[in-house]
């Protein structure tokens, strides 16, 4: 049951202050909104040279404990940069990378956190297959399987939707293991004898990989601690919750910047349409959504991993800022008139990061959904 | 003077243990929401007598200066009062204009003689204040006013009218924005800003009945209206800076207010809980999914509110647009109290058709007399429409509509 009374205080320390100033700039110059359809329309899954300047920051390691080569800060401070990073649509393996590193540190034995997470805070790729075809959101719904055989798991089945995947260093995949979920690391090798396939997703921003393990043996060492799979479980997910949160804010962010403008130099009838209430007021809406769904994010980012009003909290921020960036860019579109029909005019980007941010991981509805059982 | 924890702490006990034994009973009839909704004698006899024994208290003005009938003690010793009050949902201090805006406005800007007389009075709830800024023909746009106050020698003849003046049949004093100059370069140099006796030949209350079937508001008549040209506050012509300086009051953005809370808000957790008892099929409303979902988003926006003023407070979360924040949150508070109200009806089934007076009306009828309310909100202080051109204006930088 939730408090009402309950006084809320949104803590917000000097590294993410100074991350969330970097990371703005940081975006603004990397991932400039002119370049978007070049970035999309790339043969490179994502630009080599801004990620390298990206893991030489120390972004990669700073939810990682300073024992691994991380800064040993939380998601907290991550959040300040997935922010703006999605306020300009960047697509980097930074979020899947970010979540391998948090299922590491969850689950994986000794060995493996103290072989992974020292590459992985210096650019070793990650990606997390935890999604299946069935789609549903229920990450214990495993219809892929693992058969012990010796010394080796038998891998059969396929994941969806593993982002940067291509480009991964290692791939951390849910698997059903005698009847139980787990969750197994596949390296390099692992990988050349599985089957990928590009996918083709409505955020064209996203590099998305089907995985297909029928075939694939791995050695049982590569198993993580399966005493730990459940709580590894609801961590990446309301990890996965907070990230894409913060990348939905960062959009509503970037895709009211749009529309302003527009609104700001498109004359219609001698009027700057933006004088037109029937298109302001809306406007004004989806500000109000965002300064909502971003106060909720920032107390997510501070209370995360505190027990029940963590998880409150953050499917709040993800329920509210899918919502958010689902308005922002819908209205967007069509304010534009006209322009707002073609492939040319930005709002269909945000429009096209909205649905993937709102889908993945749990739409609106479900989260309300669960919140009401955690809350009545 | 710094206070202890410990000194403070106990002084909270102490304060916790009055308002427990001292909060009035039950009256019998229904207690308005806030003092725009004061709307029968018996209403507003409990309510100031109330407010006059909280003050005998000692727990009233309790940071404002001695010499004025204040108790010259720390703020933070009335910021404990006024949440324990709050906590206590006891009735809420009903000389609201005169404790919250009017008072600190003469002990900020008022003469000696000002002071002497009109604050002591606003804190027993002796002298109740109203005040005379919105005209008929003039609702959102307060620097048109045009009451007029014509100057004829040391005194001011005032001519015109002003509206919403909630008790204004109570009130022995207005704070008055009127014009002092016609023709002027631009509307806002003609204005000046008076506080004047009610109860003086030429002005006269007339009750509005609202859509609530209940009186509060009135219209407020100026007929060769005579007063002193000491009335006058702040220079002859500067009215207008008078008046911001008010609502910076009003509105609770600069500090200086008497304590005690001006309103019961309505919160979700009485939603909650009205849930729990209303029926669907035998059950509690509460099991049926679809309310159970609406139920999830009233408390997310209750939420959003809190959680906009704690992040406001971070200048590094409020670099793009700073005063997107405060300057929406009355906006986005009023129409959730709107919405939120409604729903609570929407519980009720069938029985959300009675109305206060019934006796199977849930509650004495308050949810539906609070939603009618909700609308003094959404509408008073600039419409929700204005504030979204405002907003889209200001923030936004969209062209002017």
């Amino acid at each position: 049951m939730l408090d009402t009374n309950k006084k809320l205080t949104i803590t917000f320390g000097e590294e993410q202050e100074q991350l969330l100033d970097i990371a703005t700039s940081f975006a603004r110059d990397k991932f400039p909104m002119d370049k978007a359809r070049a970035r999309i329309a790339a043969a490179e899954d994502f630009d080599r040279a801004v990620w390298d300047e990206m893991a030489s920051l120390g972004w990669l390691g700073i939810a990682v404990p300073e024992e691994f080569g991380g800064s040993g800060l939380g998601l907290a401070e991550v959040v300040t940069i997935a922010e703006p990073l999605g306020r300009n649509l960047a697509g980097t393996p930074f979020v899947s990378t970010t979540l391998v590193a948090q299922a590491l540190l969850k689950a994986g034995t000794a060995a493996q956190k103290q072989e992974w997470l020292p590459k992985i805070c210096e650019g070793t790729i990650g990606a997390l297959a935890i999604v299946e075809p069935h789609g549903d959101w229920n990450l214990a719904h495993l219809d892929v399987k693992a058969t012990e055989a010796g010394d080796t798991l038998a891998l059969s089945g396929t994941k969806t939707f593993v982002t940067d995947a291509a480009s991964a260093g290692l791939v951390i995949i849910s698997v059903s293991l005698g009847g139980g979920p787990a969750l197994v690391l596949l390296d390099k090798a692992a990988l050349g004898k599985a089957s990928l396939e590009k996918e083709i997703v409505i955020d064209e921003t996203r590099r998305s990989y089907r995985l297909k393990l029928d075939g694939v043996t791995v050695p049982r060492a590569n198993l993580l601690d399966q005493a730990q799979t459940a709580a590894a479980l609801k961590h990446i997910d309301e990890a996965a919750c907070l990230l894409l949160a913060a990348e939905a804010c960062g959009g509503t962010s970037g895709v009211i910047d749009v529309v302003v403008e527009y609104l700001k130099t498109r004359k219609q009838f001698d009027r700057y349409i933006g004088s037109y209430q029937a298109l302001k007021h809306p406007t004004v809406d989806a500000l109000l959504a965002l300064e909502a769904a971003r106060s909720h994010l920032y107390f997510a980012a501070g209370v995360f991993g505190q027990g029940e009003e963590g998880e409150i909290a953050v499917r709040m921020a993800k329920a509210l800022s899918s919502d958010a960036l689902a308005f922002a860019s819908d209205r967007a579109i069509q304010f534009h008139g006209g322009f707002g029909f073609t492939y040319d005019c930005d709002a269909q980007l945000f429009r096209r990061r909205g649905v993937w941010c709102e889908v993945q991981h749990g739409d609106a509805a479900y989260h309300r959904r669960k919140l009401a059982d955690l809350i009545f | 003077m710094s206070l202890t924890k410990q000194e403070l702490d106990e002084f909270r006990e102490e304060v916790r243990a009055w308002f427990e034994e001292n909060k009035p009973a039950d009256p019998g009839f229904l207690l308005p929401l806030s003092f725009m909704e004061v709307g029968t004698d018996e209403q507003f006899y409990f309510l100031r007598d109330w407010q006059r024994k909280v003050y005998e208290a000692g727990y009233l003005g309790m940071a404002w200066p001695k010499e004025y009938g204040g108790h010259g003690k720390p703020q933070a010793l009335q910021d404990i009062v006024t949440r324990e009050m709050i906590r206590q949902k006891v009735p809420f201090m009903t000389n609201t204009i005169g404790l919250n805006w009017a008072g600190p406005l003469i002990l900020n800007m008022g003469s000696e003689e000002q002071k002497k007389a009109y604050i002591p009075g606003i804190l027993s709830a002796e002298d109740i204040w109203c005040q005379g800024f919105s005209e008929p023909d003039h609702g959102s746009d307060l620097g048109n006013a045009q009451l007029k106050a014509t100057r004829d020698g040391n005194e001011f003849v005032l001519n015109g009218s002003k509206i919403w003046t909630s008790l204004g049949r109570h009130a022995k004093y207005m704070i008055l924005l009127a014009r002092t100059k016609q023709n002027t370069n631009n509307k806002y140099e003609g204005l000046s800003f008076f506080l004047i006796p009610m109860r003086i030949p030429g002005i006269e209350v007339v009750p509005i009945r609202k859509l609530t079937g209940e009186y509060g508001f009135n219209q407020t008549f100026f007929t060769d209206a005579r007063i002193s040209e000491s009335c006058l506050i702040g220079k002859e012509g500067e009215g207008w800076q008078v008046a911001m300086a008010t609502l910076a009051f009003e509105r609770g953005a600069v500090g200086g207010q008497a304590g005690g809370h001006a309103m019961m808000s309505r919160e979700v957790a009485e939603v909650v809980a009205l849930a729990r008892t209303a029926q669907r099929g035998g059950r509690p409303a509460i099991e049926d999914p679809t309310i159970r979902d609406r139920l999830v988003q009233f408390v997310m926006e209750e939420r959003s509110m809190m959680l906009n003023s704690a992040r406001s407070r971070i200048k590094a979360l409020n670099v793009d647009r700073p005063f997107s924040i405060p300057m929406s949150s009355k906006l986005v508070g009023s129409e959730y109290q709107r919405r939120m109200n409604q729903f609570a009806l929407s519980l009720q089934g069938a029985n959300a058709a009675y109305y206060v007076g019934d006796d199977l009306a849930y509650e004495r009828g308050q949810w539906q007399r609070s939603y009618f309310n909700a609308f003094s909100a959404t509408i008073g202080g600039g419409t929700s429409e204005i504030q979204h051109n405002i907003i889209g204006e200001r923030v936004l930088g969209l062209p002017k509509s």
